[in-house]
């Protein structure tokens, strides 16, 4: 590494701006092909089904950017949204007239607890995110199992108006979009324009200088994994309603989409950087990919290779983009 | 700032001797098995504690280059995958018609070819974490298993090949005594020999292992390629236990492997730790999960446990590496 950073400085702002264009001209390149094979792919009625698909994706993609650029990692981000969700369903099932917005907040609250419960262990503790996340997620996923004996929350057992919190729309927009709209707003407020904001990146590009710079880092830790958990728990209430049931394997391995999404997206696992236009595009590209294969008639069984392969061609470009770029850079200084 | 602490001599010390990461682990396994014996009359019995360990080892076999890749400070999740892959192609080449010798030879080889491609592209491309690279080939290699056995299962192997997953050797189960030597080859070559004392070096810091001469890359390669052997060695008996295999085999191994390797006292930013605790692990949790099994008590409490478990073991050393640092400051 140490070789490599000479010269980032001047020109570091070229690298993100060409992978984000790299990855818009990937998206429009995939989106052109499958148009020419199947013409029902660009219509709006398409296009409406694929970001809704992938809303809940992009939310969370969020939350997991925020724990990599702290130099973190969230594994246990399926099993919450699992607990999450159940919660919300069992409650739903035995008060049927429940509020929708009661129940996205009850989903929410319970997600603020487990991430909160995990901020504290990395924060207080100094155990390894990977270790402590790994270790949560098997505890709320057990906790999933238990609280609901086993048994699924089914379509019928919910009521009509906590399934249409994903059908509904607010403003001619559907809920999930809607919703997934705010949060980017207000996070891209928060993360370019306040001063935590700013601590989060200060954190992860160099704790041992943040910390010299007063910024105090368990509270940071603290609160990026508290975040991670209330979008986590908000995100299960969505699953849950827009997928009509609850299960105990609900989200199982869910994480490694999300992380994907953020390593589509730009954003560097060592921590430190990273931007909410990258993560757009990359849940973007996720979704059309999950979207687009099988309106070409792509065998459901290949699908996991081809997004396989797409992730490693993806980061692999990145690297040797940000390579020639640095060489570029280097020469130019001898010069 | 593990690496600023390290003692230029080591004496020998009883008190640290005592305070070594493997004694507390003796201590938890002790009382996982007084537990376990107060619980279920059942527990203590030679024979069945013998045929328990038939059910837990099979993904023993990947804990020991998991010890290597975490002393190197880096991390693999792709191996149940490289499990999964290997077990299919060699369930559909010997349903070819390929002889069941050479099909187990040829599930040896995948899983190498495997962790060989892990590890070229982490060597290739220094710019990308094993956490990335291993989680695309991880998806890449269950999906090339998809794509070659769908959602089907293979199975009907010749009745000789039962042997690796339910044999006995003068009533000791095969598996046990595979897990023996494995584990006494891979505990002589990463504290034996040449080669794990550069993984430690490695693991601690590798710039200046490339400085002093260590060919970093050839020996991070050779790891990442030895984790892909023994998963195939793990294809081999899991499959042997099953009878058949599907491409959703062995789904969370891979956690299971490294829960293993922590708690056994494995640091995961590198550097530290030894086989003798992981192998304790492997017995820990999987005597644990028999025992509580035994008393009827629900996978998913299990589940909890082995969580904290894994979180009070990693917790533990750091509270006391803090307790001692504060003492040193007054």
């Amino acid at each position: 590494m140490a070789e490599v950073t000479v010269g980032k400085s001047s020109k570091g702002l070229n690298i993100v701006k060409f992978r984000e264009l790299g990855l818009l001209g990937f998206i429009l390149l995939i989106s052109i092909a499958v148009q020419m094979r199947n013409q029902s792919f660009l219509t709006l009625e398409n296009i409406d089904d694929m970001i809704t698909n992938t809303a809940i994706l992009s939310v969370l993609a969020i939350g997991m950017m925020l724990v990599i650029v702290t130099r973190g990692i969230d594994l246990s981000l399926g099993s919450t949204l699992a607990l999450a969700g159940m919660t919300t369903a069992l409650t739903v099932k035995s008060n049927p007239g429940m509020n929708p917005l009661a129940a996205i907040l009850l989903g929410t609250v319970v997600g603020i607890v487990c991430g909160a419960i995990i901020g504290l262990i990395i924060a207080k503790t100094n155990v390894p995110p990977i270790i402590a996340t790994l270790g949560m997620m098997n505890v709320f996923r057990g906790l999933t199992f238990m609280i609901s004996g086993g048994k699924w929350v089914s379509a019928h057992q919910m009521p009509t108006s906590f399934k249409a919190i994903a059908t509904g729309s607010v403003l001619g927009i559907n809920t999930l979009i809607f919703i997934a709209i705010i949060i980017y707003i207000v996070a891209y407020y928060f993360i370019n324009h306040t001063r935590t904001g700013r601590q989060i990146y200060a954190v992860g590009s160099n704790p041992d200088s943040a910390k010299i710079s007063g910024i105090n880092n368990e509270k940071i830790l603290f609160l990026v994994y508290t975040i991670m958990g209330a979008l986590t728990g908000l995100a299960g209430v969505l699953w849950v309603s827009k997928f009509a049931s609850a299960q105990g394997d609900t989200a199982m391995g869910y994480e490694i989409n999300v992380i994907a999404a953020c390593v589509l997206g730009g954003v560097n696992i060592a921590g430190g950087s990273g931007k909410i236009s990258g993560i757009i595009l990359g849940s973007l590209l996720l979704g059309i990919l999950n979207n687009a294969l099988p309106l070409i008639n792509v065998s459901p069984f290949w699908q996991n290779a081809i997004q396989g392969c797409v992730i490693l061609v993806a980061v692999i470009v990145n690297a040797l983009v940000k390579r020639s770029v640095d060489r570029n850079n280097l020469m130019r200084r001898k010069i | 700032m593990n690496a600023r602490n390290i003692v230029a001599k080591k004496e020998f010390n009883w008190k640290s001797f005592f305070l070594q990461w493997e004694w507390l682990l003796v201590c938890i396994f002790i009382l996982i098995n007084v537990i376990n014996t107060s619980l279920s009359p059942y527990y203590l019995d030679p024979k069945r504690l013998l045929d328990a360990t038939m059910t837990f080892l099979d993904k023993a076999f990947i804990v020991f280059p998991m010890v290597f890749i975490l002393i190197l400070g880096d991390i693999d999740i792709s191996v149940s995958s490289t499990v999964a892959l290997s077990a299919v192609v060699m369930a559909v080449s010997y349903n070819s018609g390929v002889p069941m010798e050479i099909a187990m030879v040829i599930c040896l080889l995948v899983g190498t070819i495997c962790g060989l491609i892990n590890g070229l592209l982490i060597v290739k491309f220094k710019e990308l974490s094993a956490v990335i690279v291993t989680l695309s080939t991880m998806i890449i290699y269950r999906g090339i298993a998809y794509i070659i056995l769908e959602d089907q299962a293979s199975g009907k192997f010749p009745a000789w090949y039962k042997f690796l997953g339910w044999g006995y050797v003068g009533g000791v189960p095969f598996i046990l005594i595979a897990f023996a030597i494995f584990a006494a080859i891979f505990g002589l070559l990463l504290h034996k020999t040449t080669f794990g004392r550069r993984a430690y070096a490695m693991g601690n810091n590798i710039t200046a292992s490339r400085f002093s001469g260590i060919q970093v890359d050839k020996i991070k390669v050779i790891i990442f390629t030895l984790a892909g052997t023994m998963s195939a060695v793990t294809a081999l008996f899991l499959t042997s236990r099953m009878g058949s295999t599907r491409p959703n085999v062995a789904s969370g191994y891979e956690l299971d492997v490294i829960a293993m390797a922590v708690l056994g006292g494995i640091s995961t930013s590198g550097g530290k730790g030894r086989m003798l605790g992981a192998i304790i692990s492997v017995f820990l949790i999987g005597l644990l999960r028999y025992g509580l099994g035994l008393k009827n008590i629900p996978a998913q409490v299990l589940l909890i446990i082995i969580g904290l478990l894994l979180i009070f073991a990693v917790m533990i050393p750091n509270l006391k590496f803090n307790i001692g640092k504060t003492r040193k400051a007054q």
